[in-house]
This record gives C-alpha cells, structure tokens and sequence, in this order.
C-alpha cells in the first residue's frame, strides 16, 4: 500500500485516496473531437514515471498531482493540484 | 507426441515411470517464422495451437519468462459464458462450448468442472436484473436458470440465509455449464498440443522492438536476436501498453492489478462458483480444497503485481459476510496479476495501425474464461489477415466511432469497473 504525503494532511495510507486519472488524459472544455477521443480513450500507460491526478477522498478531499513510479510504486512528488500545472 | 492415457499411466508405472518426457521442445529461434506470437499465456498458446491446427503456417510463440507465469496462472479460473451483451455472449459462448471438449481435444486433463456459476442476488432490483440477462441469455441459446431464494440456500448450504446476513440474498441466477478449469493445465496443455503440431515454444525471449519498415511490421527485436515475420500478434494482457509502446503505439489500456486469494485446503464445502451481483467477491473451491476467492482490481495504475492490502481486508469481508464459516479459515496465499484494464470494460482483438502487427490484449480481469475463444479467433486473423466475426465487435477504433461494448455500463473510466 502507498503512503501518500498529502500536502495538507501529511503521509496518510493509500485507503484515504482515490485514483483518478492520469494527468495526460485531462482535457479542456472546448477542445476538438480528434483530440478529445485520443485523450480520454488513449494512455501512454508507461512502465514506469507516471503523472497522476488523486483525491484525498477520505481526508480533505483535496486534488493532488502525485509523480510516481508503477513498477516500484516510489513516489517522486505530490502537490495540491492546480489546474494550469 | 506420445498420447497419455490410463493405459500409458499403466505401463509406465510398471516400468517405474521411466518413460515421461518433456511436454515440449525447447528450441532456438529460427531466422523466420510466418507468424510470431509474443506472450506464451493461455491465450497465445491457444492461438498458436489453432493456428498450426487449422492453417499451414510455421509458428512461434515468444515468452519473456516461462509458460502461464502471469495471467494465466494467477487467475481464480472461473469460466462462464452469461454476460449481457450480444458480443461477449457470441464470443465466451463459442469459447465455453470450446472448453468443453477441450481435454479430450488436447489430450490433457484440464480438469474443467461444470460445477455451475451462480450469482446471487441481494434486492428485488438485482432479481429484476438476473431475470433480464437470463432472459437475454436464453434468446441467444446459452443457458441460464432463475432460482428462488429456497433454490440458492438448498445449493449452497452455508450461505448466511438469516434474517440478520451482511448481504440478505433474495436469490439468484446460475448458469450450469459454468464452472472452473485448472489453470496452469489449460497452459500446458495448449502448449504441449502447439509443440507436437510444430509450433516452436521459445520462453525467456523477451521482445524489446519491432522492424518496422513502410508502415509494415517486417519482425521483432528480442533478448535472443532479431526474428522475421510475415505477421506479428502481441497476446501480453497486463503488458499490452508496454509492448504496444514498443511499436509507438498508445493504446486504451491501464495497466492495473487484480488479487486472488486461497485460504488453507478443507474438505468440501462449496460445490459451485458463487458470484453477486451487487457485491465484488467470487468464491469457489479447488480440487485441492482450498477456498478461491478474488474481488475488485486495485483500481490504480500499476506494473507491480504487488497487491493493496486493503483489498484482502475488503474481499475477506466480503466472503465472510456471505459464508460465514470460513471465518475459521486462515488465508494461505494472496498475489496479483497485472491486467489491462480497458475503457469500456472490453477485450481490443484487431489489426493496429501498423499493418501485419495485430494485438489481442485488453482482457480486463475477465480473461481465463475467454482462452479457447480468443485463440480461435486470433488464430484465423493471424493466418489471414482478416479479423474473425466473433471478434469485430471488439475493435480498436470503437472508442472514436462510440461502438462501446461495456458490459458494466460505467463509462470510458479504466479504474470505475
């Protein structure tokens, strides 16, 4: 199991956060079809680095871009998400 | 190959067992193959034994590791044929029926037992449910029975039928045809009917590129040389977006992890496969009388096959709550496999964007059941170039075209199946 440093709550286990999307996968409101298809149905799914979108869903709930390994499961960084990051 | 037998246990016991040889030969690559199958799995071996069976083409099948160590072999082996929706019907039916002669046709006791697959149902709204499938499911000529809350109790005895269960069952829906195989059989024995039909079995030969030339896969790079080939099949499920990404290729595919579970062998005390239809959790019983229970994937990007333990807690929870003497069981083992989670819940059986370069991968964490089926139809497309009917429906452009087949009806969402 992860233990994730939440910015605002400090490290918690894996069971307080959601996974939700890789951040490669986030899109715009207003972007064009062909792109919107091969962003949300498309991943580069790498064995290895990985950029992620989590939710401390049960903690504060905050959104948190987490950087992490998916072979070795090491977490390289997590901040509160924004938006234009 | 020499058959086995009762009589050739016989004779072979008399002579002091003497008389067993390897299962299948461990050959050097040859330069060039028709077909080269990345992935030695039940689904690849499959392929390669449907492929020398019913087309002349020389075959190999390249394997990183050793036969059946991933998916195959980590599975609860579960095999049924009773999903919803018309495509995987046509599929795991046509492969069901395949399972069911397959022992004999291989020569090798895969130990199948058509042992029923029961799903229980827990509200008026999941009987509402069961009853819509089964209907759906007998209207394409695949069995299934409605059962009544007394039908379930006297099948499975040690359900909590109280009026105070975790998960009050109101009944159920089983099909009958459904049951179990022993897994890592099902591997071995597509492997050793693939060798005698010729098929070179290659293990730790990992694949590490493709020869890419004018848009046309021409062979593979791997650990032990270049290797030509007229067509190319990636059978990886769990690596399917890595091996993919080798060819340049994204696919829509997560790699996440699905853990099973086996508590310490007893006596027989479930003779069918329990499944819900509101709560995650499938238990069933080895022929070695250990208690076989899976759950939810781990629901987040992973290659680790190491699993969460919340989810031991979760899937025990689960399972007790249902049966609740196994309570006194102590749990022996838990592992995971990496499967590809896809964003409609579907396998992707097709051509890529690379010509003669096809994949079949995708399986989600439904994939043992699908063995027979998937091998026979990737074996017609890997010998011919054009994908099998049974398995059109399973493209890999249906995410642009919005020809989903999802199953759980969740949405383009790897991780909320």
């Amino acid at each position: 199991m992860l233990l994730i440093n939440c910015p605002l709550c400090g490290p918690r286990a894996q069971a307080e956060f959601n996974f939700e999307r890789p951040v490669e996968t986030i899109i715009g409101v207003d972007v064009p079809t062909a792109e919107l298809v091969e962003r949300l149905y498309t991943r580069t799914n790498a064995r290895g680095p990985s950029a992620e979108l989590w939710r401390h869903a049960r903690g504060c709930r905050a959104w948190l871009r987490i950087e992490r390994h998916t072979v070795t499961h090491v977490i390289a960084s997590v901040a509160v998400w924004e938006p234009q990051s | 190959m020499r058959g086995y037998s009762a009589w050739a246990l016989l004779r072979g016991g008399l002579g002091g067992h003497r008389h067993w040889r390897p299962a299948w030969r461990s050959p050097e690559p040859r330069k060039q193959y028709d077909v080269i199958i990345i992935g030695g799995g039940g689904h690849g071996l499959a392929t390669a034994y449907y492929l020398a069976k019913h087309h002349r083409v020389s075959v190999a099948v390249l394997e990183r590791a050793w036969l059946g160590g991933g998916n195959t072999g980590r599975n609860t082996t579960i095999v049924r044929s009773n999903y919803r929706l018309p495509a995987y019907q046509a599929l795991l039916e046509h492969s069901l029926k395949l399972w069911e002669g397959l022992s004999d046709e291989l020569n090798y006791n895969v130990m199948f037992s058509q042992r029923g697959a029961l799903f229980l149902g827990h509200s008026d709204s999941d009987m509402t449910r069961l009853a819509e499938r089964g209907d759906a499911l007998r209207c394409a000529g695949i069995d299934a029975e409605l059962m009544t809350r007394e039908a379930v109790a006297k099948l499975v005895p040690l359900l909590d039928m109280s009026d105070k269960a975790r998960f009050p069952i109101a009944g159920g829906m089983i099909q009958r045809r459904g049951g179990t195989a022993r897994h890592d059989a099902v591997a071995w024995g597509y492997a050793r009917a693939a060798d005698a039909l010729g098929v070179d079995i290659i293990q730790q030969c990992e694949v590490t590129g493709f020869a890419i030339s004018g848009g046309r896969v021409t062979g593979v790079e791997t650990s032990r040389g270049a290797i030509e080939a007229d067509r190319v099949g990636i059978v990886v499920a769990g690596n399917s977006g890595h091996v993919a990404g080798l060819a340049g290729l994204r696919l829509p595919v997560e790699s996440q992890l699905l853990q099973a579970f086996v508590t310490e062998p007893v006596k027989p005390m479930i003779d069918t496969v329990i499944m819900s239809q509101s709560v995650h959790c499938y238990i069933s019983q080895s022929d070695k009388g250990e208690i076989v229970l899976g759950g939810d994937p781990d629901q987040y990007p992973t290659y680790s096959q190491r699993g969460v333990p919340m989810r031991i807690e979760e899937v025990a929870g689960q399972a007790i709550g249902l049966v609740p003497a196994l309570s006194k069981l102590r749990m022996l083992r838990s592992w995971a496999g990496t499967t590809d989670m896809t964003c409609d819940g579907g396998p992707i059986i097709d051509e890529t964007p690379i010509a003669n370069l096809h994949i079949n991968g995708g399986w989600c964490y439904g994939g043992f059941k699908a063995t027979c089926g998937s091998g026979w139809v990737f074996a017609e497309q890997l010998a011919t170039g054009d994908v099998h009917p049974l398995a059109r429906p399973f493209s890999l452009d249906r995410f642009a075209t919005g020809a989903m087949q999802d199953e759980a009806a969740v949405g383009p969402m790897p991780n909320h199946r």
